[in-house]
């Protein structure tokens, strides 16, 4: 239409007569769209790194021993004391093995942080002690091979790169001042593996459950039960098996399911996105003031040429629609160029917070451009509607005499 | 020709209400202009012409009485008529010239057109007009703001006559300009009503009011 051809025009015209003006009021849009661009796009990318990974261990009951009600993360099972108050007893176990053998692989896992020295450096890191016929069938090596020998242990690849261990060499486990030293020879590096539900083996020493039990004691006491179920689809079966069985009478264990897991992390993840986000939206608020108060002036300033218009026979619709068509190019503009600077910024920002960017050009997380710029927009016109009612609204008697 | 008049008022008063008391600036009026009159409206400054005038142009509607225009009584009408009235039948010049700032000559003149007819001007209307006021070469793409006061009035009047009003009003039209701008003002005006326009102008310069075929007299918002 004509004359929504020219009623626009004149609205690009006072842009453009009021250039510097409506460049700062179109920033504020720039740096919101940005803003809420590239949370998003954060948020959806570590989700789907997360995922990703996890995902591949979906099928993973953990048994471990009941808290007693309060039920904390899987994270809760790991890394505790080499035997502490609370833990999976040999006969529990050989129930467990006894009823979920048939679901997948059973397999009893302990874990402790202990002291390590390598030569003349020294640290710390999680020994896990594992029953060596699993061991093969759960861990995947880059470089050398299980052995059956009881000093040997296979590492993670990023012990090995810290401390530049090689197959053969020697790492001392405890610490000389408080008692005992083992010391382990390393038979093979562990592929990495990432984080994971079961073991975080990638800057770990896995070994047999009996060196363990001599490094650190606690015989038949482990921290967790771990199955790997070879039907995803059986999982409530299986949980409910055990469950039945072993707290019959008191609770003494508790069962956690991998996938549910990944729900409440997933579920976390993008609760904490919306937060960042809104947190962001608060940058596009501070934009519709700052549009507001740009169109405010703009009606302000042009009062007599409303008042002009409105004696030609211009429509208080059309003016109305001027005064949108302002806000809304100020909003196009800047969310368009905020589009294009949330790719770049997105793109280094989401590589320096999640470490990779694998994800970036995925969907889910390009989905978050248009969705900034189509909020920049709607937050531009929105603040533009008052003032443009506010201009259609004048008495063009009173407008013309406006100096 | 029909009989009907072109601008008729009965009885109308426009009363402003102010905080300190209300302000008569037009006091029962009752007026009738024909069709392809040239009329001037005079008196002194505060007398009502241009609240007259704004009543006449449909930017303003009457506290009491009745207008008519072209047979039409405004009282009903929607703020959506009066300004369709506005944009077809009437044609406005001010004293202060009143283009759209940021438009050139040419868009001037052709913004309500556009408005008007919702498609641009294909018979070269409005550069038809334009020289018709002696606007032509490059001042038809200046903006309007580096026009001259005389130049700026001229295309006004093209815009006024673009969308083919029966009436022109003028408030004061020659009233920022030099004797010289201002009688060209005036040739073009009576060269206008000659061609059947209804012009009614207000002005409080008895030389400018004798280009008019009837001179009506306001003071204190009452003709004599
Ligand atoms: N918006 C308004 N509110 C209150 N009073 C008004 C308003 N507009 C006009 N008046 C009053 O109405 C009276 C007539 O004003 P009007 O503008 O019609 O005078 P005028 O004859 O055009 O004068 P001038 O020659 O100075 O232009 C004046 O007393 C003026 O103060
Ligand atoms: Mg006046």
């Amino acid at each position: 239409m004509i004359s929504t051809g020219v009623i626009f025009q004149v609205a690009v015209r006072s842009i453009r007569l009021h250039f510097l003006r409506s460049v700062l009021a179109a920033l504020g849009i720039v740096i919101g769209v940005v803003a809420i661009a590239s949370m998003g796009m954060m948020g959806a990318n570590m989700t789907l790194a997360i995922t990703d990974q996890l995902s591949d261990m979906a099928n993973m009951l953990v048994v471990g021993p009941s808290t007693g009600g309060g039920g904390g993360g899987f994270g809760g099972f790991i890394g505790g004391g080499g035997a502490g108050d609370s833990y999976i007893t040999e006969k529990q176990y050989q129930n467990i093995q006894k009823i979920a053998s048939k679901y997948g692989i059973v397999y009893t896992l302990r874990s402790s942080s202990e002291y390590i020295e390598i030569g003349k450096s020294r640290g710390r890191a999680t020994i896990y002690g594992l029953d060596t016929e699993v061991l093969p069938k759960i861990l995947a090596l880059q470089e050398g091979a299980f052995s059956k020998s009881i000093t040997s242990v296979v590492i993670g690849p990023r012990l090995a790169d810290r401390y530049g261990l090689k197959i053969g060499s020697r790492i001392d486990i405890g610490n000389p001042d408080e008692g005992s030293v083992t010391t382990v020879r390393v038979s093979g590096i562990i592929e990495e593996r990432g984080m994971s539900f079961d073991l975080n083996t990638d800057s770990a020493i896995v070994g047999s459950d009996r060196l363990f039990t001599i490094i650190l004691g606690g015989e038949g006491k482990y921290n967790q039960v771990n199955i790997v179920l070879s039907d995803i689809s059986r999982v409530d079966e299986a949980k409910k098996e055990i469950t039945d069985e072993l707290n019959r009478r008191d609770e003494v264990i508790s069962i956690q399911d991998s996938s549910r897991m990944l729900e409440t992390i997933t579920s976390s993840l993008s609760t904490m996105t919306g937060f960042v986000m809104a947190i962001a939206g608060i940058s596009l608020l501070v934009a519709a003031v700052s549009i507001f108060n740009v169109m405010m002036m703009s009606v302000n300033e042009r009062i007599r040429e409303i008042g002009i218009m409105r004696s030609i026979g211009v429509q208080r619709w059309d003016i109305r629609k001027m005064f949108l068509y302002e806000a809304g190019v100020l909003g196009t503009v800047g969310a368009g160029i905020g589009a294009a600077v949330s790719f770049a910024f997105g793109y280094i920002f989401v590589f320096g917070m999640v470490g990779t960017v694998n994800y970036f050009f995925s969907p889910q997380s390009l989905l978050f451009i248009p969705y900034a710029m189509a909020v920049g927009i709607l937050v531009c016109v929105l603040s533009g509607i008052y003032p443009a009612w506010r201009a259609s609204n004048l008495d063009p008697v009173e407008a013309l005499r406006a100096e | 020709m029909s009989a009907t008049p072109a601008v008729e008022l009965e009885h109308v008063s426009r009363i402003y209400s102010l905080p300190s008391g209300d302000v008569t600036a037009l006091d029962d009026v009752t007026l009738s202009i024909e069709r392809g009159e040239f009329v001037a409206i005079m008196g002194p400054s505060g007398s009502g012409k241009s609240t007259l005038l704004n009543q006449i142009g449909c930017l303003d509607l009457p506290t009491r009485g009745d207008l008519r225009l072209l047979g039409r009584s405004v009282r009903a009408m929607s703020d959506r008529e009066l300004t369709d009235l506005r944009l077809s039948t009437i044609g406005f010049l001010f004293q202060r010239f009143n283009l759209i700032p940021v438009l050139t000559a040419y868009e001037n003149v052709e913004f309500p057109y556009l408005i008007k007819n919702r498609r641009s001007d294909a018979d070269g209307r409005v550069v038809t007009l334009l020289s018709l006021v002696g606007i032509t070469g490059p001042l038809v793409n200046r903006v309007s703001t580096q026009l001259s006061g005389g130049e700026q009035q001229r295309v006004a009047i093209a815009r006024a006559l673009v969308n083919d009003p029966e009436i022109i009003l003028c408030d004061e039209p020659t009233g920022n300009l030099d004797t010289k701008a201002g009688n060209q003002i005036m040739h073009l005006l009576e060269d206008l009503n000659q061609r059947g326009k209804t012009i009614v102008m207000v002005t409080h310069d008895p030389v400018m009011a004798h280009h008019a075929a009837r001179i009506i007299d306001i003071r204190d918002g009452r003709i004599e």
